[in-house]
């Protein structure tokens, strides 16, 4: 077997195995390196492995050479290469970002333990992602919890303590209840092999359990993706976390949770339960819809900076979820684009914050008079990711904001309610970037306050480069679309 | 009849019993550590549910012997996974504590209410 073949193992490895190492590195600072690095690979081989499998096709990978139904399985499709894209991109981003931040707020002696925690989430969050097991996905669910757990309380901020023991809380129970759901699945069934399941749940003649499971692994998994109205633990997680840590998971975590509720919803159940596709749109629907209006409305009314972009990630996850809940191969791939450009956009907006956190200590609406003229570039790229945010045309938020229109139209006669609510959620969105904005350009800076300037180059040029790929990816989007496009054909046709 | 066929699910009835009591200690308990007591409460009824299923009645430990045929095994697999989800249950309830004891240096108490309103 040549490399490539054990490039989906790889990915998982390569940051598992480097997580221990680089606590032993001297001197300390090299940590940093060393995270960096490893990240970097892993960002390198999730852009191999897209390559691949860009023509349609799906990898199989069998751990130690045991096939399918009775060893462990990875699989790599459209989908998963477009989530592993996500993960290992937001992740090599805010690593290459991070050092300046970090060092702010990390005293040098525990930062080889926090970013060992990091890669830990990286290869949690990654392993996640490609595991073709419904079990292992529940282990490396974990590893990724705990790791961010411990880097969401390793900054300065106390109030990050309560917050995440709100968030081991609510993700164990999360967990726990996607364990009993597989545990009822795998009763009926006796496969833990996500494919080997799906055709063996055909065979299944009392439907009872399946249902009971379909229902725990709903819920568990939207706890964990924090869809409205499972969500409490977002805002406080988001806000107290270390700036970097921030940018990561706000960019990808919630988002694998959610990929993995869209996998097992469409590969498993929906194949095996009658009518579950009208159960699951008249379950997700109104979710999705209440998530983004009250999400919004919220955000619309924050006065904390980091608050009021965590409160509109529970927005945009709403949006994902309304893609889902269509059940179709327009709303599908809308979905999958919004994770992709949504990933982009937040990720670009919680860096230009962390910059702006590098000089501002107070990160309230009221505290940041004067910033534009400070910091003009980190202003400059956060109107940027604002733009994308709201989805105006030639961002990457356009792109996926469009798609969904079109897949609402195309999705029945509700469809013209629907559009009014993306675009009323627009509008909100608008306001919410423009409170920002105003108090960025508009507010008179503070009176006796120290002059403050420009965020460190290193911050600044990852912040750019990302507002960048903001625009990039809203004139040509053509790699995600296509990812997308193959991967909602891939859940629907795989549920007939 | 009836009644037996309920009592023939005991080990499904407890499971859920104390899924719900852990569940239920979780969410009215303001003290963080009556929280986790809870929260391993709950997740033991999962370890429940697991070796509950794996039993085949009349089975014995999966292990082939000379001259022994036709024996019934009991499946091996589920108590491998809850193997598994017992260390990852020990270390959520690890980092749960830790986490306890840094709210109790940076607040001076571990009851939810008094540390909202220290804030």
């Amino acid at each position: 077997m040549d490399l490539l073949a054990h490039l989906p193992a790889l990915q998982v490895i390569v940051p598992m195995l480097s997580a221990p190492l680089i606590v032993l590195l001297q001197p300390r600072g090299l940590a940093w390196a060393g995270a960096t690095a490893s990240a970097l690979v892993s960002f390198a081989i999730a852009i191999t492995l897209t390559l691949a499998v860009l023509d349609g096709q799906t990898l199989e990978y069998a751990m130690g050479g045991w096939p399918a139904p009775f060893g462990i399985t990875l699989a790599v499709d459209a989908l998963t290469a477009l989530m592993l894209l996500i993960v290992t991109g937001a992740s090599a981003v805010a690593l290459l970002a991070a050092k300046p931040s970090i060092d702010q707020q990390i005293e040098l002696e525990r930062q080889p333990l926090f970013y060992s925690a990091w890669l830990l989430a990286l290869s949690g969050l990654v392993g996640i992602v490609v595991a073709a097991d419904a079990f292992n996905i529940f282990v490396f669910m974990e590893i990724s919890s705990l790791a961010s757990y411990i880097l969401i309380a390793g900054g300065p901020d106390r109030r990050a303590l309560p917050a995440v023991f709100k968030y081991l809380m609510m993700g164990t129970i999360g967990a726990t209840f996607y364990l009993i759901g597989v545990g009822l699945i795998y009763m009926m069934t006796g496969t833990l092999n996500m494919a080997d399941m799906e055709a063996r749940l055909g065979d299944v003649t009392d439907i009872n359990p399946v249902l009971v499971a379909a229902g725990f692994i709903t819920i568990g998994l939207a706890l964990k993706a924090a869809v409205f109205p499972l969500h409490v633990w977002v805002p406080n997680a988001y806000t107290h976390a270390p700036h970097m840590v921030t940018v990561f998971l706000a960019a990808c975590a919630t988002k694998v949770a959610l990929y993995v509720l869209i996998r097992f919803d469409y590969m498993i159940f929906q194949a095996a339960l009658d009518g579950h596709q009208i159960q699951f749109a008249l379950f997700a629907m109104p979710l999705a819809i209440l998530g983004i209006l009250v999400a919004s409305a919220v955000a619309m009314f924050e006065g904390h900076l980091k608050r009021l972009l965590a409160s509109s990630s529970i927005a945009q996850i709403g949006y994902i979820l309304l893609g889902a809940s269509f059940v179709s191969i327009a709303g599908l791939s809308a979905s999958a684009a919004h994770l992709f450009n949504h990933a982009l956009a937040k990720g670009g907006l919680f860096l230009a914050v962390a910059c702006l956190a590098y000089q501002y200590r107070d990160l309230r609406l009221s505290q940041l008079g004067g910033a534009s003229t400070r910091m003009p570039w980190t202003c400059a790229a956060f109107v940027v990711c604002g733009l994308s945010l709201i989805g105006v045309p030639g961002t990457a938020g356009f792109i996926s904001k469009w798609l969904l229109i079109n897949a609402a139209l195309g999705s029945g006669a509700w469809g013209w309610a629907l559009v009014a609510i993306i675009l009323l959620s627009s509008l909100m969105a608008v306001v919410y970037v423009w409170r920002i904005v105003e108090a960025l350009y508009f507010l008179p800076p503070k009176e006796g306050e120290v002059a403050v300037s420009e965020a460190p180059m290193q911050l600044l040029i990852i912040t750019g480069l990302v507002a960048v790929l903001n625009i990039y990816f809203g004139l040509f989007p053509q790699v995600p679309l296509d990812l997308a496009n193959s991967a909602a054909v891939l859940l629907v046709e795989g549920t007939k | 009849m009836k009644l037996l066929e309920l009592l023939g699910y005991f080990n499904y009835w407890v499971f859920a019993i104390i899924l719900t009591v852990g569940l239920y200690a979780v969410i009215s308990k303001s003290n963080l550590i009556k929280k986790l007591i809870g929260l391993s409460i709950f997740q033991s009824a999962v370890f429940l549910m697991y070796i509950t299923m794996d039993k085949v009645e009349g089975g014995t430990a999966p292990i082939i012997q000379a001259g022994v045929k036709d024996q019934i095994f009991s499946n091996p697999l589920p108590q491998v996974l809850i193997l598994t989800a017992i260390v990852v249950g020990v270390s959520t309830l690890a980092l749960g504590l830790a986490m306890v004891v840094r709210i109790n240096e940076c607040y001076g108490t571990i009851e939810e209410n008094e540390i909202l309103d220290a804030d």
